[in-house]
């Protein structure tokens, strides 16, 4: 692995920063400290100017429109997205586009016409809808939603917990068990339309993000025809597991982003600011956590980069991804939380971002697989198959 | 949110300057605006409220949660009042929302 950028990825990088810094920042400075969204009008003045860079669309496969851009670069572009306030779970509010759910590049032809197409067009909208009320880290054993098969449809029965976007969603995948013997071999996604009957967002789920909040979702005897099934009957659990591991990328490169820019400000900040006749800089305690953030931040990114260049090599890199999330998400609360300290109480005001920082990133640690979750698949991954 | 109205005369002696989100009626305690005082707010609860007030004399009563999460506890009551009466507060501008179905 080569561990300098190419000319190509450092003029991509360079790009994607001056657009945070001259785009996303100034506006972002109007808006409320916890907004996670742009006015319609400049969203759609920045989707223009990313889609003249060529930016558009990251995680698009070039076949269905993306760029040809890959892991490795998408990767360190998503560090750059996400420095700004809202970059942790907006990264530049969205601008840069999305694949939707990746998952619909793998689905039947019928499908994408209905559902992967209208999503890269922008004209829907879909969820992903795995965790349950009895839980979301074990999901081959967690999974308690049912569908039976009635002629050729399925009726689907029980509800989701923390599903994000299921409210302003047209479609979701649902995993739900189809065979109550098999464990991790009877659980199946299906495609479900939120305008069937039977579906329900029954409550907004509030959590330490103010702009962004989970559902729970109940389905009463929810009808979904057979042809809205992803992938085969039973073999659900491959397709959450895939996402699982291919999320925890990306997911951990915003958690480097943010630790970045906090950093960036921390270092502008404390020669500035004097204490007992000197700058803060000159402080022993106060050099060591910039230290200590700058070490932690290396160590994200090289964590991160080694797992996209597995993935993007096609090797098998679920342990590499599980430990690029847990080391990116730990040590991206301990910079924020140092940083909040070097400010003082102007880190935990809301004029600046690190307390919207202090609370998201403490999220990080739990989603997308827990901390424990990640070095439990890493012991997996070392001890072998005893341990499954 | 079903806490009991208050007149709109007592909002500056009763609001301080708290984040949360509130709710403007008319005189037949019909919701007519839903809203938040937000982390740019000047005064929290107490500016917005009082300049809300001012701004739609038709509001006689005034309710409020003090909250952290005003952004998405404002979405909420947005939704529960669209869920209930089919459509947003008569003050309130257009916004794009998701839906909700209580039980």
């Amino acid at each position: 692995m080569d561990l300098n950028l190419t000319e190509e990825q450092d003029m991509i990088v360079g790009m994607v920063r001056r657009f945070v810094r001259e785009e996303i920042i100034p506006l972002e400075m109007d808006l409320d400290p916890d907004a996670d969204a742009l006015a319609e009008d400049d969203r759609e003045r920045l989707i223009e100017k990313t889609r003249e860079m060529g930016l558009y669309g990251l995680d698009i496969p070039p076949e269905y429109g993306g760029p040809e851009i890959d892991l490795i670069t998408r990767t360190l572009i998503a560090i750059e997205m996400s420095q700004h306030r809202a970059g942790l779970y907006a990264p530049c509010y969205g601008t840069f586009g999305g694949a939707g759910l990746a998952q619909l590049f793998e689905a039947t032809d019928d499908q994408k016409e209905r559902y992967l197409y209208p999503t890269l067009r922008g004209e829907k909208r879909g969820f992903f809808g795995l965790s349950e009320p009895s839980g979301g880290s074990d999901p081959a054993r967690a999974i308690q939603t049912k569908a039976v098969q009635d002629g050729d449809d399925w009726v689907i029965n029980g509800g989701k917990l923390w599903i994000s976007g299921a409210d302003r969603a047209d479609f979701g995948l649902v995993f739900a068990r189809t065979d109550s013997d098999k464990g991790r071999n009877g659980v199946t996604c299906f495609i479900v339309d939120t305008d069937m009957p039977g579906f329900h967002v029954r409550r907004i789920v509030h959590t330490l993000r103010s702009a962004h909040y989970a559902t729970e979702l109940q389905f009463e005897d929810l009808r979904v025809p057979s042809r809205n099934i992803l992938g085969q009957v039973n073999r659900g659990f491959a397709i959450a597991n895939d996402r699982l591991t291919r999320q925890r990328i990306p997911y951990a490169a915003g958690c480097i982003g943010v630790a970045i820019k906090a950093q960036e400000m921390a270092l502008e900040y404390v020669p500035q600011r004097e204490t007992f006749g000197a700058p803060l800089s000159t402080r022993q305690s106060i050099q060591w956590m910039l230290v200590d953030n700058e070490v932690d931040i290396k160590q994200s990114r090289w964590f991160v980069l080694e797992a996209a260049n597995k993935a993007a090599n096609g090797e098998v890199f679920r342990k590499e991804a599980a430990m690029a999330k847990l080391v990116a998400t730990e040590a991206g609360g301990r910079v924020v939380d140092r940083c909040m300290q070097m400010f003082g109480g102007l880190g935990v005001a809301k004029d600046l971002p690190f307390e919207r920082w202090f609370r998201e990133m403490r999220i990080r640690r739990i989603g997308e697989g827990p901390s424990e979750v990640q070095r439990h698949v890493i012991a997996r991954e070392l001890l072998g198959a005893s341990l499954r | 949110m079903t806490k009991p109205w208050s007149p709109a005369e007592v909002a500056a002696q009763v609001l301080k300057g708290h984040l949360g989100v509130y709710q403007l009626a008319d005189a037949d305690e019909k919701v007519i605006l839903i809203a938040f005082a937000g982390g740019k707010s000047l005064y929290g609860l107490k500016g917005e409220v009082t300049a809300a007030l001012e701004a739609h004399p038709e509001a006689k009563y005034f309710r409020h949660e003090i909250t952290t999460a005003y952004q998405s506890r404002w979405r909420e009551l947005m939704m529960v009042h669209i869920a209930d009466h089919g459509e947003p507060p008569p003050c309130n501008p257009p916004v794009k929302l998701g839906k909700l179905s209580p039980a």
